[in-house]
């Protein structure tokens, strides 16, 4: 006999329910612990893979129109951006370094400005600098299509039409160059 | 006798007015329904169904017809463009699942693993009511038979250390 008064013929019974408290306690702590690993608001994208939605959108600075279907045998780079976010302008110098270096190897950079104003977008391409195209898009619509939840987000489109991967949230120099190398041809990728 | 006559008919009233009463609902329901409800539904109830089923993708568990995002207005102004095209309202939430996938929509669909989702709460109820069923039913059978549940060791152990200690007091 035990000091609390528990004989050997109920220990077994006493450790059948402590395992098995301990086991559904376990399992739970497991798969909370699962769930706070992963970022609820990460929205997996669906598009990788598939065929680059098309689009034909304005220039703002130029007017001129940009379609995507006349893009085809290039690589694209394709940012949505707003002045008004932190992480666009965090990941800028990066994106303008790697359009100095392939904006001349047949990459195409666009923009692609996101619920902003475009007098706040004319003020950040003066004073951030920027060479390529920042396009208009009304209502949002080619956000929508491409599945855009918020700024920034960033789509690798390759030579053959298909989006080829996509970075949600700042992209940095690195990223850019590694995408855009895995996508030009062997030749190109210097 | 006669006061037996004059009581039936006013005995008869409240009863009369009922059935009045009965009848008439029953005509102004019949009227009612064959002139088929409010009639259509407008554009921005269309559009407002469809948006329900979406999720917000900038919100916290809000769907697209509830949240004032920008977002959700700029998905709100796609789903009453597509209903002007003439396009039903499953191909636009099919849209809206081939841009965002499957997360898009607040209720997880009937077939596959969303079907897992569906019945987990109805089986998660049969099994509590099975295990509740089954104890009661052994408490019940034990009643029935009059007997009390066998004492542990342990009990049987106390109740000779506590009867010990009755008989020889200090």
């Amino acid at each position: 006999m035990t000091p609390d008064g528990a004989t050997g013929a109920d220990r077994p019974r006493r450790w059948r329910w402590a395992a098995a408290s301990l086991l559904s306690i376990v399992a739970l702590g497991a798969l909370l612990g699962f769930g706070l690993g992963r970022d609820p608001r990460a929205v997996p994208s669906v598009l990788v893979g598939k065929r680059a939605p098309a689009f034909v959108l304005k220039d703002l600075q130029t007017g001129r129109e940009v379609r995507l279907a006349d893009l085809r045998g290039h690589v694209v780079v394709l940012n949505f951006w707003a002045s008004w976010c932190v992480d666009c302008v965090r990941e800028h110098p990066g994106l303008y370094a790697a359009w100095q270096r392939y904006g001349d190897s047949g990459v195409v950079f666009l923009s692609v400005l996101y619920q902003d104003q475009e007098s706040s977008a004319l003020r950040f391409q003066r004073r951030m600098g920027q060479g390529w195209p920042d396009l208009l898009d009304p209502g949002g619509r080619t956000a929508l299509d491409y599945g855009v939840s918020g700024v920034p987000e960033t789509f690798f489109i390759g030579p053959d039409g298909r989006i080829a991967g996509k970075q949600t949230g700042a992209s940095s120099y690195a990223l850019l160059v590694s995408k855009i190398r895995s996508l030009l041809p062997d030749g190109k990728a210097a | 006798m006669e006061g037996a006559v004059a009581t039936r008919p006013r005995r008869l009233a409240p009863a009369l007015t009922v059935a009045g009463a009965v009848v008439l609902a029953a005509v102004a329901l019949a009227v009612g329904l064959s002139r088929g409800g409010p009639g259509p539904p407008t554009m921005q109830e269309r559009v407002q169904a469809v948006a329900a089923d979406l999720r917000c993708p900038v919100c916290q568990n809000l769907s697209v017809a509830d949240s004032p995002s920008e977002l959700a207005q700029q998905m709100r102004a796609e789903i009453a463009a597509r209903l002007r095209a003439g396009q039903a309202p499953d191909a636009i939430r099919q849209f809206f699942v081939s841009r965002y996938g499957r997360w898009i929509l607040l209720s997880p669909s009937g077939s596959g693993l969303g079907l897992v989702a569906w019945a987990a709460p109805g089986a998660a109820l049969v099994a509590g009511g099975l295990v509740v069923a089954f104890f009661l039913g052994r408490k019940r059978s034990r009643r029935a038979a009059g007997e009390d549940p066998p004492l542990t060791a342990s009990e049987r152990d106390r109740i000779r250390r506590e009867v010990a200690g009755l008989e020889e007091p200090e």
